[in-house]
């Protein structure tokens, strides 16, 4: 078998407030392959978000201190990594969509400014050469490729101007700028109402296949995770409880946890599970 | 577009915000007990002479036509005459205002110079020594009362150590005549008299540090609290993700969103230390408004004292708009909500 694009092995972090410690994560490992799209559910204070932010270095030490593991991007140990080479591939190599898009970009300045400057820095440490004419076009170009009619006016707008939705494509198309390999994308579209949210997802998914990228879906929606991963890990209290194919694991949970994690999502209908519905779309 | 709708909407209210002041302060200046003709004529007059006086004044007619010839006066830039100086209150003012303005703009420079900084180190550095060390600077600044630091500091470096002068604008043996714009710094400059411009910036050191310590204090406070929230919100973490380095996320991503609270109390601290710069005048012997102002209280010069309120309210009304204008250009969720509303 081939060595993942990610592989978190056995990763344990705790951390430090007011003299006491607490242990977060306690041996996570999962990997995501090149090109897959992989699942990361459980519920709120599960681990999700300390999981993600270990895997993009955006933990704060202190607080937090990882006590063991190592994260494997394309075979290199991360949690070794100078601090210049965790830099370099943070918002490249690597790049994340975050959850809130209301609060996510800075109001201040236009999103052309936003995207150019994340380009310029990227470049810088990529070693790149491109200029602002480049830089530019590049902006518009990724803006298109998010659907937006209008990439020119877009670029030329305060975040105040623009809708939700676009506010959320806005950000991803942040993450795509320099073509990253790896997408973190944590609960997109939560904080929109369903019909954006699935149109982001959509979006989402077509991207990553159109553009050949690793997606790593952090979510507590079970919905989510049926319309988007190929694989599922399942989190509970800072372990990874199950890890299965999505199909085999909506139609026979085998852990307690997420069986109740299934039998927890709303239903819509009286009587009729999240598992049979699950099941009858898989006929159609 | 929506940037000049906002512009026209604030020059509106402050020219209004102008009408109610000169309605009140004529008001006031109706209201005050005492005959103005009497006063100036003195109790020997006759009641003809008095009646002629009040005439020749205006002060028969009724109450919204003196209003009007109060207004008229104004727009020509005539406040009437000072009976303390004998002199026209305009040409008063223009002086002693030029002089004000100067060591206002650089306490206001040396404020923002000291301030600033000190907020974002303790900001970036929260809890550790930096924050600490600013928080104590900000503090002895703010609480250290004006008098007692101006009094201070020119005992220390005018009479212990001998390195500052301590009193006036200029040294009197080197005469200059600021008729430009009346700031010596500024008129100097462009009259090409370089060694006028250190003199003047050397007479001015010492006063603007007196009024400057409690702004700045101020600022420091008001940054560090304002960047700290800004720092907790999500598009910073954001920032982080997307690869922006450290330096930039404080400077420009943080400052920027913060910048409008210190802005908006920079703006009334100056307007204010317009009038409240006598402290300072009187210690440093400054030629200034304030000191002017104080004066002609004390005196019941009526004329003078309405200028004098009139100007620095027109002035406080000017910095504020200016004020209001930058925050627009800071913030564009300001601007773009203020042209729709």
């Amino acid at each position: 078998m081939t060595e993942p694009l990610l592989s978190v092995r056995n990763l344990s972090v705790e951390f430090t407030t007011y003299g006491r410690t607490n242990a977060v994560l306690h041996g996570v490992t999962l990997a995501v392959p090149e090109r897959s799209q992989v699942a990361l559910v459980g519920e709120s204070g599960s681990g999700k978000t300390v999981t993600m932010k270990a895997i993009m270095g955006l933990l704060r030490e202190p607080p937090a201190r990882v006590t063991a593991g190592e994260i494997l991007f394309d075979g290199r140990d991360l949690l070794r990594a100078s601090r210049a080479e965790r830099d370099r591939l943070r918002g490249t190599a690597m790049a994340m969509i975050f959850q809130d898009p209301m609060s996510s970009l800075n109001p201040v300045f236009t999103v052309a400014d936003q995207m150019g400057t994340i380009l310029k820095y990227a470049d810088r440490r990529l070693g790149r050469q491109r200029g602002r004419a480049g830089r530019r076009a590049r902006v518009h170009e990724v803006l298109a490729q998010v659907r937006m009619r209008d990439p020119e006016r877009v670029a030329a707008s305060y975040p105040i101007m623009l809708s939700g939705g676009m506010k959320q494509r806005v950000l991803i198309a942040m993450a795509l700028l320099s073509q990253p390999r790896l997408l973190i994308a944590d609960e997109p579209g939560t904080a929109l109402d369903v019909t954006t949210q699935a149109q982001i997802l959509k979006l989402l998914k077509d991207l990553v296949e159109e553009q050949h990228l690793a997606l790593l879906m952090i979510t507590h929606n079970l919905g989510v995770v049926r319309e988007t991963s190929h694989y599922v890990h399942v989190m509970h209290r800072g372990r990874i409880v199950e890890a299965a194919e999505a199909q085999a694991l909506f139609a026979a949970p085998r852990e307690d946890y997420t069986r109740n994690l299934i039998a927890s999502v709303p239903r819509l209908t009286g009587g009729t599970s999240f598992a049979t519905l699950a099941r009858t779309d898989d006929e159609t | 577009m929506e940037f000049l709708l906002f512009l026209l909407r604030r020059v509106l209210w402050s020219l209004l915000v102008l009408v109610g002041l000169s309605v009140v302060i004529f008001l006031i200046a109706r209201a005050v007990p005492g005959d103005p003709a009497r006063m100036a004529l003195g109790p020997t007059a006759t009641q003809e002479q008095v009646t002629d006086l009040r005439h020749k004044l205006g002060l028969d007619r009724p109450l919204i036509t003196q209003y009007g010839l109060f207004v008229a006066a104004l727009s020509h830039g005539d406040l009437g005459r000072s009976l303390l100086t004998e002199r026209a209150v305009t040409d008063d003012i223009r002086e002693s205002f030029a002089a004000t303005l100067e060591l206002v703009l650089a306490t206001i420079f040396l404020a923002l110079a000291a301030g600033l900084p000190l907020g974002i180190a303790a900001a970036r550095w929260k809890d550790r020594w930096p924050d600490t060390a600013s928080r104590l600077v900000a503090i002895l600044g703010a609480v250290t009362p004006t008098f007692f630091l101006a009094l201070l500091l020119q005992l220390l470096a005018g009479y212990v150590l001998h390195v500052l002068p301590t009193t006036g604008r200029l040294d009197p043996a080197d005469p200059f005549h600021a008729d430009i714009t009346g700031l010596i710094t500024l008129d100097s400059l462009l009259e090409g008299r370089f060694a006028v411009t250190l003199d003047a910036l050397r007479h001015l050191l010492l006063p603007a540090t007196a009024l400057a310590a409690a702004t700045m204090g101020q600022m420091a406070r008001l940054t560090r609290a304002s960047m700290l929230e800004v720092m907790s919100q999500d598009y910073i973490e954001a920032a982080r993700a997307f690869g922006i380095p450290d330096w930039l996320r404080v400077l420009k991503y943080t400052l920027r969103p913060s910048f409008v609270a210190p802005l908006t109390i920079l703006g009334l601290e100056f307007a204010s230390m317009i009038g409240n710069a006598f402290v300072v005048e009187l210690v440093f012997s400054w030629p200034g408004m304030a000191a002017y102002g104080i004066r002609t209280i004390l005196q019941k010069d009526l004329n003078a004292v309405m200028g004098v309120v009139m100007v620095s309210g027109a002035f406080f009304v000017g910095v504020n708009l200016v004020i209001d204008l930058l925050v627009g250009l800071v913030d564009p969720r300001i601007r773009i909500r203020g042209a729709r509303a």
